[in-house]
């Protein structure tokens, strides 16, 4: 394949300790999912709950793969000059008046002005073309599903092309294809044509042991009962079907905010004070508030 | 490739009819991008073809569970055959289809049914009012032409996109772009507007014992729903558990598409725990953005064999989230009907609207509130 980037992984478990030096313990089926993306050069579709380490699995990959992370959040009524590129209109206007200015009186040549207008310079890099400028490149469509149908649309093609023609100065092409990961809530459904193109992954919460390792990365501080105790009852509360179930992202906000309370382990007291940090609505909380001592003391 | 390799290709291309048997659109460019994955990982342990596969043959997080048992009955050595689908959950029932026949006790009037319906404007407008749980097959079928003809569409909203328009706000970017061709000097205003939207209509509809008189007239409306915006309406069904139907019912065709709705649907004509259904649909869907801001219509007798307080917590939810939410109840046209289900009472402070929705009348009725 095309794809030739200085450190590509030889194995899925490569790209695992690749990933983990960079403080994201990614598990077999993510690791695989990455490293097929990078191997196949095909686009990743990860799916999962909020908060289960999507936008931080792309992250990390930029990182471990030593390419460049650029970032296109999406949204209701995202279009071409918010996520390819836009001429920067206050510039060229200034520049126009600037070259009256200084012709005073003379005689400017429209068409060496004209061709000026549209220099390199004027044009402001949105993600999609930062993301072809700048080889190797991890690009993170970020909730695909909030933009609307004619963009998804849009964004089929520049994948599929890896380039983009700018009228104005011509067909810009990615030198190797960024690696794109795009993720999903689902709040509808992304249409079959860009799916097809992508490999797909559903990401998990982590279990027990891999979420204990993940707090005590991510908070060096944290001692082991405490991250445990957290992991634990972390696992618990995915249980209880709650409205929002917490992520990992969540588990790792509640942890951080007992450690900065001074916390070796977790007392009903210290997790009632915190629970606000894990627990995103009034109903979850009164509801884990409620069976607190169980969930203090739950086991893996 | 190898010799060994063309025995992988057959057992991967074998694993996706499989996999295509038992619901998964695992279609050849995919098999063909499992095998290159395979190849990537260099190996064929199980561990290696079970993520290929799974990473480039599913498509959302309902194939995986039909995806797992696959895989396990697949390389467990079970081949797959033509015909037989392969069961994912094997406790389920398996499926009838219910529109062929009519009520049993019609069978005997057959022969004295008027061939021709749908003649004179007065048969059409009895037919319109006539219950749909009292159809003798002759009827059903003219009922169902009637029920083709529906075409459901929701009020709409601004959106954030704008286009570019005659009149409303000033375009700066345009306007300044058409002035650059001027060498700076801005002669003509460019104008935009906001782009209107149809919102999202969402039906969930109840397919339990008690519902299904209606169960078939009530898929063909959301038939009907599904072709006049495929793209933005989403079809459900609740049972014992939650059955997403939208891409079955996307099929031109009617009988065709209430055809593969009936075959995805494992709970039909099963019991009843909609507060557990509405749960699952508000986790998986709801929540994440489907029901907001959209028309929810739920169809359902509310009859709840758990307990009413459930279901009443998750209307609300629902009902706060939803833009509108409308409850259509079959037995609310009849006469002396009154709210009296457990499930039905609890839900009814949270309702937007409830209307009936059992004869061609009401549910044309229906379309003019889903519109309002």
């Amino acid at each position: 394949m095309g794809r030739v980037t200085t450190s590509l992984p030889e194995s899925p478990a490569a790209l695992a300790d690749a990933l983990a030096s960079t403080g994201y313990l990614a598990d077999e089926g993510l690791a695989t999912a990455g490293f097929l993306a990078l191997t196949l050069g095909r686009p990743l579709f990860l799916e999962g709950e909020a908060g289960v380490g999507k936008t931080a699995f792309a992250q990390a990959l930029a990182v471990a793969t030593g390419a460049r992370f650029v970032r296109l959040q999406c949204y209701e009524g995202l279009d071409a000059a918010q996520a390819l590129y836009d001429w920067d209109f206050p510039r060229q206007i200034l520049h126009l008046r600037a070259a009256e200015a200084a012709a005073s009186g003379q005689q400017i040549d429209a068409a060496v002005l004209e061709a000026g207008l549209y220099d390199r310079r004027f044009l402001i890099a949105r993600p999609l073309l930062q993301a072809l400028e700048h080889s190797p490149c991890v690009l993170l469509v970020d909730e695909v599903d909030r933009a609307d149908d004619e963009f998804e649309a849009f964004l089929l093609e520049t994948l599929a092309e890896a380039a983009i023609t700018i009228p104005e100065i011509g067909r810009i092409v990615a030198e190797t294809p960024p690696l794109t990961v795009l993720t999903s809530n689902r709040t509808r459904e992304v249409h079959d044509a860009l799916k097809r193109r992508c490999l797909y992954h559903w990401v998990e919460h982590p279990e027990f042991d891999r979420e204990v390792a993940i707090l005590r990365e991510r908070l060096p501080q944290i001692t082991r009962r405490l991250a445990e105790q957290v992991a634990a009852a972390a696992g618990r509360m995915r249980e209880l079907d709650l409205i929002k179930p917490p992520g990992v992202a969540e588990s790792i906000d509640w942890a951080g905010a007992l450690v900065a309370l001074g916390a070796r382990d977790l007392d009903p007291d210290r997790a009632a004070a915190t629970l606000g940090a894990v627990l995103k609505y009034r109903e979850d909380v009164a509801r884990v508030r409620a069976g607190l001592d169980d969930l203090v003391a739950a086991q893996p | 490739m190898t010799g060994a390799g063309l025995d992988l290709t057959g057992l991967v291309v074998g694993f996706a009819r499989t996999l295509r048997h038992a619901g998964v659109e695992a279609g050849p460019d995919r098999v063909q991008t499992m095998l290159r994955a395979v190849d990537a990982l260099g190996g064929t342990t199980a561990r290696h073809l079970y993520w290929a596969g799974r990473q480039t043959l599913c498509a959302e997080p309902d194939d995986i569970r039909i995806y797992d048992a696959a895989f396990a009955a697949y390389f467990g050595g079970q081949r797959p055959q033509r015909g037989t689908p392969l069961n994912p959950a094997a406790t389920l029932p398996s499926v009838a289809a219910p529109y062929t026949s009519g009520p049993p006790g019609d069978s005997a009037d057959d022969g004295d049914e008027p061939q021709v319906l749908g003649l004179s404007a007065s048969t059409v407008e009895i037919l319109r009012r006539r219950d749909f749980a009292l159809l003798t097959p002759t009827e059903r079928a003219e009922v169902r032409r009637l029920l083709a003809l529906l075409g459901p569409k929701t009020a709409t909203r601004r959106s954030r996109r704008r286009q570019p328009a005659a009149r409303g706000e000033i375009d700066p970017n345009r306007t300044v772009r058409a002035a650059l061709t001027r060498a700076g000097e801005p002669t003509r205003l460019a104008r935009r507007r906001r782009v209107e939207r149809p919102r999202r209509l969402v039906l969930l509809i109840d397919v339990s014992g008690s519902m299904s008189p209606y169960a078939d007239a009530l898929l063909r409306f959301a038939h009907a729903a599904v072709r006049t915006r495929p793209t933005r309406t989403e079809v459900f069904t609740l049972g014992t558990r939650l059955t997403r139907i939208t891409r079955a019912l996307r099929h031109r065709d009617a009988d065709a598409a209430l055809h593969a709705a009936s075959t995805a649907i494992p709970d039909w004509h099963g019991g009843t725990r909609l507060a557990d259904a509405l749960q699952a649909f508000l986790d998986r869907w709801g929540q994440r953005g489907t029901a907001r801001g959209a028309i929810v219509v739920m169809f359902s007798d509310g009859w709840e064999r758990g307990d009413p307080t459930a279901l009443a917590q998750r209307t609300h939810r629902l009902a706060r989230l939803a833009y509108r939410l409308i409850w259509v109840n079959p037995h609310r046209g009849k006469d002396g009907f009154a709210p009296l289900a457990g499930g039905m009472a609890a839900a009814l402070p949270h309702l937007d609207e409830f209307v009936a929705g059992h004869t061609v009348a009401a549910l044309d009725e229906l379309v003019r509130v889903i519109a309002k």
